[in-house]
């Protein structure tokens, strides 16, 4: 009789989440700011239907980086979870924190649960009457939660965006100079830097001015008038000297 | 909503699956109790425990389309209520109205947003006009079995077709029948009257504060002959509501606006109150 092999929980736990990691940072990257009418996502995506960024709800978006499969799976959970429960009780009782509930939940369980582990990590993010009230959540793979102030970069080389956004970002910045921050961030990808063109980027907003429902795409003309006007601000993403470290 | 999760917290199994991508479908999987006409009701008539949603009219001008609601609502010789909006935006491009049974009708309308703002976002694209039109007359369908015992309830659609670049009225009935209305369309206990109106006054280049003074002598003349159908309400400031769709969007226009064009309808019948008279030939 042979004697099955012995594995640490620690260790299967281990060799999960670096499956994860490394699943995810396969991707490219894809950043959530805050600007000073809102809150903008803008993700490194090359496919021009099949999104990164999407609508949840009124006020909440969802923007996700890691196998497509997995996390359009979550959209539509999350879609179908929002809309059941404003259509029981008010639009206004369907808030980000509960959606960041619900899917750290469901990823905590199949991370826990399942041999393959989800290979994704989310930004759920609300936009609220004033910018105090902004939410943003990121949640893993592993389905724990964070609440972030400000800014998040995920997927890719997340470090690298990361820190190349903290040198830049500025929650009071108008949309285009925010988008130049973005911009500036992700072409920080890899350590290589690319050019970053309209053709390859997928940007949306939440705007906290608009009516009914807050989230809007920007794309097409719009997208290449904002690129302009950004590269005009004067912060050039591509011009800035400082190489990688 | 404790059946929105499963085991451990986690989104149940309905939430994950592929599906449909209709909202309806989807809540009759996981939370039937919360859809219209799906309840079993005692024999008889009970149609009496609901107040009536009373006169909607609604016209197109070049660009564009227009819905207007009196505000009334009535429970047999009882008016129930003073200021209902019977108007609702159904989502960027279009508007439902309803007339009949208020309660079923108030419900359907809000499913109907919820349905249409469903699809877009799990398919990343807007229903056509036609299929928005074709999914509402299968939700009056769906409320046959209600109809039947008194419920009876019948919308009417408005929307603004981007592809024609025009817009587009679509008319019910009970049994969930639909039909595209050309110019203008009424419906509701007041409509006979409203429609005589729109006949008279209507102009295939009507602008779109012409058309808004257009439906509001309609609904005039609809409450003048229809007890049911509320006239502009002076004291109280009551006027009836008018929703706009252009290539713009949806707009409901501004209460002052509505009041002005009101005023003048109101002051023009002071001197000739059966309202202004089409040339004979």
């Amino acid at each position: 009789m042979s004697m099955p092999f012995y594995v640490s929980p620690e260790q299967i736990m281990k060799d999960k989440a670096d499956y994860a990691r490394k699943g995810i940072a396969r991707g490219r990257s894809a950043v959530v700011l805050r600007y000073d009418g809102g809150i903008l996502f803008v993700a490194d995506n090359m496919s021009r239907t099949l999104h990164k960024i999407s609508e949840l709800y009124d006020r909440i978006a969802f923007a996700a980086v890691g196998r497509y499969n997995e996390f359009e799976n979550l959209r539509l959970a999350g879609v179908r979870y929002a809309d059941s429960h404003g259509y029981a009780y008010d639009r206004r009782d369907v808030t980000g924190q509960m959606l960041a509930n619900a899917y750290a939940q469901t990823l905590g369980a199949v991370f826990t649960e399942s041999n393959k582990p989800w290979e994704v990590e989310i930004v759920v993010a609300e936009v609220g009457d004033t910018p105090e009230a902004d939410q943003i959540y990121r949640i893993t793979f592993d389905g724990s939660v964070v609440d972030e102030r400000d800014f998040v970069a995920m997927g890719g080389s997340a470090e690298r965006v990361t820190s190349a956004l903290k040198e830049r970002y500025d929650g009071e910045a108008p949309l285009a100079t925010a988008l130049a921050t973005a911009m500036h961030a992700l072409s920080h990808e890899n350590g290589e830097r690319r050019e970053l063109e309209a053709a390859s980027l997928e940007v949306a907003v939440l705007d906290r001015a608009r009516e009914h429902r807050k989230f809007r795409r920007v794309q097409g003309e719009r997208l290449n008038r904002l690129i302009a006007e950004s590269r005009a601000s004067g912060t050039r993403p591509e011009e800035s000297g400082d190489t990688e470290t | 909503m404790s059946e929105a999760f499963g085991i451990g917290g986690r989104l149940p199994a309905a939430f994950m699956n592929p599906g449909t991508s209709s909202f309806i479908d989807f809540l009759a999987q996981v939370n039937p109790d919360l859809l219209p006409g799906r309840r079993n009701l005692p024999q008889g008539d009970s149609s009496h425990l609901t107040p009536d949603a009373t006169t909607i009219v609604a016209l197109t001008f070049p660009g564009g389309v227009l819905l207007a609601g009196d505000r009334r609502a009535t429970s047999g010789n009882v008016i129930a209520n003073r200021d209902m909006d019977k108007l609702f935006r159904a989502d960027e491009f279009s508007a439902v109205a309803i007339a009949g049974s208020a309660g079923i009708g108030i419900e359907l309308a809000r499913l109907f947003q919820v349905e249409l703002e469903h699809y877009e976002k799990r398919e990343g694209r807007p229903l056509s006009l036609e299929g928005k039109a074709n999914r509402l007359a299968s939700m009056i369908r769906g409320n046959l079995g209600m109809a039947l015992q008194g419920f009876v309830v019948v919308p009417l659609l408005v929307g603004y077709d981007e592809p024609r670049g025009e817009g587009r009225i679509f008319s019910y009935d009970p049994v969930g029948g639909r039909y595209e209305e050309h110019r203008y369309h009424s419906i509701g206990s007041g409509s006979v009257y409203a429609r005589g109106s729109l006949k008279k006054l209507y102009r295939d280049d009507l602008s779109e504060e012409d058309a808004a003074l257009v439906a509001l002598q309609a609904l005039y003349d609809a409450a003048d002959d229809d007890s049911a159908t509320g006239g502009p309400d002076v004291h109280r400031r009551i006027y009836p509501l008018v929703d706009v769709i252009t290539d713009d969007g949806h707009r409901r226009l501004p209460a002052d606006e509505v009041a002005e064009l009101a005023d003048t309808v109101v002051t023009g019948r002071s001197q000739r109150p059966d309202g202004p008279t089409a040339p004979l030939s």
